[in-house]
């Protein structure tokens, strides 16, 4: 029955594209009576064509370039202002910019962190196991469902986080905090769960469909050959996964982790509803009121903000949007230092 | 090493397709067996069941029995990754694993079942490897190169370097110079000719010279219509059956006169 309505769904486009290629057809018959005409259809066609594609690929950079003249223009003044000039914005509590960027830097990189470190193992897992283990029916299913997923406005989890996973990791949290608060990661719980790790968690859980999704294709991607090449030799099919499968896909898995992270950078809504603030440069993963995220920090503080106090947010803008870009630059390297043995030759 | 497989009233299955019916056949040590017929014949759905390599195919089973040096190939207790461990396998097109280096693709076999290796023995391997693969001399000195930087034919040695490293029983070719240019199939077919003093080799092809020079048995398998299964039509030394083959349908094909 499958085939069927997928051949069907095949066959669909064909008279269309048949229709197309006779339209060719006769172009080029045209065109072989008399070869030097020129403005035909197919031509017009094909410039307009061109003249789109070449017009959406220039709007992306020009789009980009406005949004960093933007954020360079209005975060300008904050940037070259002097200490002193931030003392009457209440929610910078008396220090400079820098010294009070940096801890929301480091809180938004804290909290993407330790959400990849959750959420790629598992992606690469739930991944390996549609493409590879899951018998065909279950694995479209598990397919549906992560895009499902992706679906869920980033408010949703937020509410999730509060109602939902903060009850269940507390009895955890409490649990490592004694046994192995000499660990400073673990030091000093208290509840309600409203630290870092929480908001990792739920940040872990967002960009979890991302990655999956795009790691999914790359692993259904692995030539044929190669599997069968590593099957033939005894590989048994975990061992075939770490021999054809994982080192073909590793690229796609950086660049998922960082289509990923870019996510989890830049998420305001759900880390704003879990993250208790505060503004320390630490690791205290369990305990309240330490880091803050700076697109919670900007949502949070925008609406009460007057001019200086707007040209600062502006200018922690500016900096998330340096910190997405440094990383993806950096995952660009990283995937093009082996680019001779990424099989794409 | 190398040892003997008899093969008795094997059906090969695609779901409830029968592929391949009833095939008869010895395959002796230390010779090379040649098996030719038409496209879509079973050939090579036959040659995987020699190292269960069809049971990778979705719907794909086998009944009947192939048996190496007395051992039953599809007895419950065996893993077909210890059948394959020992019955090495060449592809159509050359797969070298291109995320890895020559040396690296030489040891792809070795590593497996964490089996740890010391640097010596594994550069010895490498080099014993290649060798034996006619490989070495062109890429001794580019070793940490990736396995896909070679030609055609030189990553299609590589993959027989690679078989032949785990020291298997039995190698089986799946039209291995298909994809090739003439001077590389003549180094191919070279090569077999010496790595049928060390191993059995099951070899198959499309084409009937090369069958001819390389081969000391040929089957021959052959279709009779769309839908029906393939068969194994006739098998003898391959002198007889260039020369004066007992079925018509062999004469037909090797004549040239259908397929």
């Amino acid at each position: 029955m499958e085939n069927h309505v997928t051949a069907t769904q095949n066959a669909e486009p064909k008279p269309g594209r048949s229709g197309a290629s006779s339209a060719a057809d006769t172009t080029s018959t045209a065109g072989a009576a008399a070869l030097p005409r020129t403005g035909s259809s197919g031509r017009l066609g094909n410039r307009i064509f061109a003249g789109l594609s070449t017009g959406s690929g220039v709007l992306i950079l020009v789009i980009l370039a406005a949004v960093a003249a933007f954020l360079l223009y209005r975060a300008w003044p904050a940037l070259t202002a002097g200490a002193d000039t931030f003392a009457e914005v209440d929610f910078m509590s008396g220090r400079g910019l820098w010294a009070w960027v940096a801890p929301l830097v480091f809180g938004t990189v804290l909290s993407s962190v330790l959400a990849l470190v959750v959420a790629v193992p598992l992606s690469i897992g739930i991944a390996l196991f549609i493409s590879h283990y899951a018998p065909r029916r279950l694995a479209q299913l598990l397919g549906y469902v992560i895009d499902l997923l992706a679906a869920i406005p980033s408010v949703i989890f937020g509410l999730w986080g509060i109602q939902w996973l903060m009850p269940l990791v507390s009895p955890v949290f409490t649990w490592l905090s004694t046994r192995l608060g000499f660990i400073p990661l673990f030091a000093g719980y208290q509840a309600p769960a409203r630290n870092i790790m929480t908001a990792g968690l739920v940040l872990a859980v967002m960009i979890l469909p991302i990655i999956t999704a795009t790691i999914r294709e790359v692993f259904l991607q692995t030539p044929r050959l190669h599997e069968e090449a590593s099957l033939a030799l005894g590989a048994t099919r975990w061992e075939m996964i770490r021999q054809a499968v994982l080192p073909f896909g590793r690229s796609g898995i950086i660049s998922a982790a960082m289509l990923g992270l870019g996510r989890a950078l830049g998420e305001t809504m759900a880390v704003l509803m879990v993250l208790s603030p505060g503004y320390a440069i630490n690791l205290f993963l369990l305990q309240p009121g330490q880091h803050q995220s700076i697109a919670a920090n900007i949502a949070s503080h925008l609406p009460e903000a007057g001019s200086t106090g707007v040209d600062a947010l502006i200018a922690s803008g500016l900096i998330l949007f340096a910190v997405t870009f440094g990383v993806n630059l950096i995952a660009r390297w990283v995937i093009n230092r082996r680019a001779e043995f990424s099989g794409a030759n | 090493m190398s040892k003997r497989i008899d093969i008795s009233d094997l059906n090969v299955y695609y779901g409830d397709f029968l592929a391949v019916e009833g095939v008869h056949m010895s395959i002796e040590p230390r010779s090379v067996t040649a098996l030719i017929g038409p496209s879509g014949c079973g050939k090579s759905t036959f040659l995987r069941t020699l190292n269960r390599m069809h049971e990778v195919i979705p719907g794909a089973r086998v009944t009947g029995k192939a048996v190496m040096d007395g051992q039953d190939l599809y007895a419950p207790d065996i893993d077909p990754v210890e059948v394959r461990r020992q019955v090495g396998m060449v592809f159509q097109r050359p797969n070298p694993f291109p995320t890895m280096s020559i040396a690296d693709n030489v040891l792809a076999g070795v590593k497996l079942n964490n089996r740890r290796i010391s640097k010596a023995a594994a550069d010895e391997l490498v080099e014993r490897s290649l060798t034996g693969a006619n490989l070495w001399n062109e890429v001794k000195d580019r070793l940490e190169k990736p396995g896909s930087s070679l030609s055609g034919g030189q990553q299609q040695r590589l993959c027989i370097a690679r078989a032949i490293a785990v020291q298997p029983q039995v190698l089986l070719m799946d039209e291995p110079c298909s994809a090739l240019d003439p001077i590389s199939t003549l180094a191919i077919e070279e090569l077999v000719h010496e790595l049928k003093n060390d191993y059995t080799i099951v070899i198959v092809t499309h084409n009937m010279q090369q069958a001819a020079r390389v081969s000391d048995r040929t089957g021959f398998f052959n279709i009779e219509g769309t839908g029906k299964p393939g068969r194994l039509i006739e098998m003898d030394d391959t002198t007889t059956m260039f020369s004066s083959p007992a079925q018509q349908a062999t004469e037909d094909y090797i004549s040239g006169r259908f397929g």
